[in-house]
């Protein structure tokens, strides 16, 4: 006996964009009579030759392939558009695939969406039946379960209400719980903690990794969240265009998805970024900004960033000030560099600056710059002139020796390796 | 590729593109059988949730229509039965005919209706119609209650009506009705899953078929329908008038049952049955695309 739950052999869905046939039956009647006398499809747009042609043809998901092992916890991350939810959708058999095989073992618990069948007009407790019922329990199983099931949702006082007067937390407390409790060998979840404040999410997510590594449950888990999934799963794939481009361990996968793989140029061209912030102001703005005594934007552990910026004024300006605010690829903030009061201007000028970033307690990963030029407005608040969100991805390395050789665990420890601390005997203080 | 185990992992489930024509699941259904009834539950719940009359409000309908036939048809054409009260003679039609309605419009709408708990989860389809046309059996004992009522009052006043033994064979009558709609019904669910025209035909169509069916009439009362009549063939290969017929018979004693059509309308009721299914099971596993 070996331990998959679940194989998937290069499964394919397509989909046919727009209007489905003509739309009508007369429709399809007459592509169907111009095709036998070999005709030309009257519903045909004129011209159609791309290549999506055929039909209007779009492969969801092009040829995926994985297996999951018995008691694993997998997330699937990947852009809009990629394929995650029709992957769920294939495997919650709401849908069909075009090609392909999946066989799995056990039933499956599906919570693509909270409360599904859930009647507003109906109470909790009727509503915990058949929504037990549609996940595939039988009134028994359901009968021996209820009292924990309203325990974990915390809606003792509330279940012989009408649905319909819940919040849209207590509908989603009460689904997940009905479906975290299900007898099932895998449980797929897409998304559904959105909506739970961060007590219940956080009970949700333990609650699920339980049930992965106590139970020996399989879990895969859809998310925007790489929080929720660096939390949960210990194996993660990342979808694009269809297809699986990254399978392996999670932090590389977040990787993956986050940078999916874009080098920033030596030099960076600021003039072709959006500016996303609104209230930026004229008169000096970001012209590039490159990386010196280097052809990548690439350090090793413990040195220092150094860069110039190129800055192109409009307007006399005094005390202008510099500042990068640090990210992770992921987007949580970790850090600013700041450089207050680094330069004053005359209109038309042109400057560039080189500088020197003490980035030297961040442990190895990649992180984003986002070069914001600011000063200070005529009644004493701060006003900024450029803002160019995340204009640049760069690496820090690792390097021999660097915290005794043992693995940086980020995902506790964080992104800043500050200095080890004193010990007071040998300092002689 | 892992190590070639020589033995190949045997999976419970293999899901698979397509299904063929006789892969019915309907063992599938055994096991889904509590979510039939608490579908049945909720349906018959939530029509009369937040209504003061509740329940009654299965009564009042059928028994406006038959206030209606009454006079209409009954009263001013003078299409009802000679011998029994037109009342009960258009009641027993109504409440046969709403179910039958009911049954056959729900669940010719039953993708539709259902798509969001549909596209999210999978329970086998064929849950939905049978479940709707089992909540409508409620109803239809409510008001099977209600003309039971008014024919004890019409046969203790000897009105006209003599009940025999063929009301045993009530819940036969009652199980072909059910058979018929949910035949009918999941036949139009399956095709309009893709094209809604028929949608668009079946509240029509339904009423044609009323006035197809001797609901609204008395055979014996049109020379063309009678026995010997020109349509009589015709109008007796409709599957539901050897019902409408036998229910009449057995409970009001009106006219002679005819055995061969009856059989008839069992055997056309059976193939459309049997055709839905296939139907059904042939949409099923892909009409989320395209509902």
């Amino acid at each position: 006996m070996s331990n998959q739950a679940i194989k998937i052999e290069n499964i394919q869905k397509e989909y046919r964009l727009g209007a489905i046939g003509g739309g009508t039956l007369k429709g399809d009647l007459q592509s169907l009579w111009a095709k036998i006398r070999n005709k030309e499809d009257p519903n045909s747009k004129i011209g159609d030759t791309s290549g999506l042609s055929k039909g209007d043809r779009f492969m969801a998901l092009d040829g995926i392939s994985f297996e999951v092992k018995k008691g694993e916890a997998l997330g699937i991350i990947g852009h809009n558009g990629a394929g995650k939810s029709t992957l769920l959708k294939l495997l919650c058999r709401v849908t069909a695939p075009t090609a392909g095989k999946i066989s799995y073992d056990g039933r499956i618990a599906s919570m693509l969406e909270v409360g599904t069948g859930f009647h507003p007009e109906l109470t909790g407790r009727e509503n915990v039946y058949m929504n037990g019922a549609i996940l595939g329990m039988t009134k028994a199983e359901i009968d021996k379960k209820f009292d924990r099931i309203v325990e974990f949702a915390e809606m003792e006082k509330f279940i012989d209400t009408p649905v319909k007067r819940y919040s849209s937390g207590m509908y989603v407390k009460l689904a997940f719980s009905v479906a975290a409790h299900l007898d099932s060998e895998i449980m797929i979840m897409d998304e559904v903690l959105a909506v739970g404040d961060m007590a219940f999410q956080k009970k949700c997510l333990d609650k699920m990794r339980d049930a992965a590594k106590i139970d020996g449950r399989t879990v895969l888990y859809v998310s925007h969240n790489m929080n929720t999934i660096r939390q949960l799963c210990d194996r993660c794939i990342v979808l694009s265009k269809g297809k699986v481009i990254f399978d392996g361990n999670v932090e590389d996968a977040i990787e993956v998805y986050m940078g999916q793989g874009v080098e920033t140029p030596p030099c960076v061209d600021l003039a072709s970024f959006k500016r996303t912030q609104a209230s930026l102001v004229d008169g000096v703005k970001l012209k590039s900004i490159k990386v010196l005594d280097s052809d990548i934007w690439k350090i090793k552990v413990g040195d220092k960033l150094r860069f110039s910026i190129d800055i192109e004024a409009t307007e006399d300006l005094t005390n202008i000030g510099y500042r990068s605010r640090l990210s992770a690829v992921d987007g949580s903030s970790i850090s600013v560099l700041l450089a207050p009061n680094l330069f004053s201007c005359k209109a038309g000028e042109k400057i560039t600056i080189p500088l020197e970033a003490d980035v030297t307690q961040l442990v190895p990963g990649r992180y984003c710059l986002t070069p914001v030029l600011y000063g200070v407005n005529p009644y004493g608040g701060w006003q900024f002139y450029d803002h160019v969100e995340k204009a640049v991805t760069f690496e820090v390395e690792t390097k021999p020796g660097f915290n005794e050789n043992m693995e940086w665990e980020q995902k506790w420890w964080g992104s800043v390796k500050l200095p080890e601390i004193t010990d007071l005997r040998i300092s002689g203080e | 590729m892992d190590i070639q185990n020589n033995k190949e992992q045997k999976f419970q489930t293999v899901i698979e593109p397509k299904n063929g024509w006789f892969d019915l699941h309907l063992k599938e259904m055994l096991q889904y059988r509590d979510l039939v009834f608490l579908f049945v539950k909720r349906n018959f719940v939530s029509m009369y949730k937040q209504t003061v009359l509740g329940p009654l409000w299965a009564v009042i309908q059928p028994l406006l229509t038959t206030v209606v036939f009454t006079l209409v048809f009954g009263n001013i054409a003078g299409l009802a039965a000679d011998g029994v009260p037109s009342f009960i003679f258009y009641l027993s039609g109504t409440i046969l005919w709403t179910y039958f309605n009911q049954c056959l419009t729900q669940t010719a709408n039953t993708f539709v209706a259902n798509r969001n708990t549909l596209g999210k989860v999978y329970f086998p389809r064929l849950v939905m119609p049978v479940s709707t046309v089992l909540s409508n059996l409620i109803s239809l004992a409510i008001q099977f209650v209600f003309m039971i009522g008014f024919l004890i009052f019409y046969v203790v006043t000897d009105q006209g009506c003599e009940p025999n033994l063929y009301i045993l064979m009530t819940p036969l009558i009652i199980l072909q009705l059910a058979l018929l709609s949910l035949g009918c019904g999941i036949i139009i669910s399956a095709l309009t899953t893709k094209y809604r025209d028929l949608a668009m035909l079946v509240g029509f169509g339904t009423q044609l078929w009323m006035y197809a069916s001797p609901i609204a009439y008395d055979m014996g009362s049109m020379t063309v329908f009678a026995p010997g009549g020109k349509y009589h063939t015709l109008i007796m290969l409709n599957p539901l008038t050897p019902i409408v017929n036998l229910f009449r018979y057995a409970y009001l004693g009106l006219g002679e049952p005819e055995w061969i059509f009856y059989g008839i309308s069992w055997a056309i009721t059976l193939v459309i049955l049997f055709i839905g299914i296939i139907l059904f099971s042939k949409v099923e596993k892909t009409f989320m695309d395209t509902v």
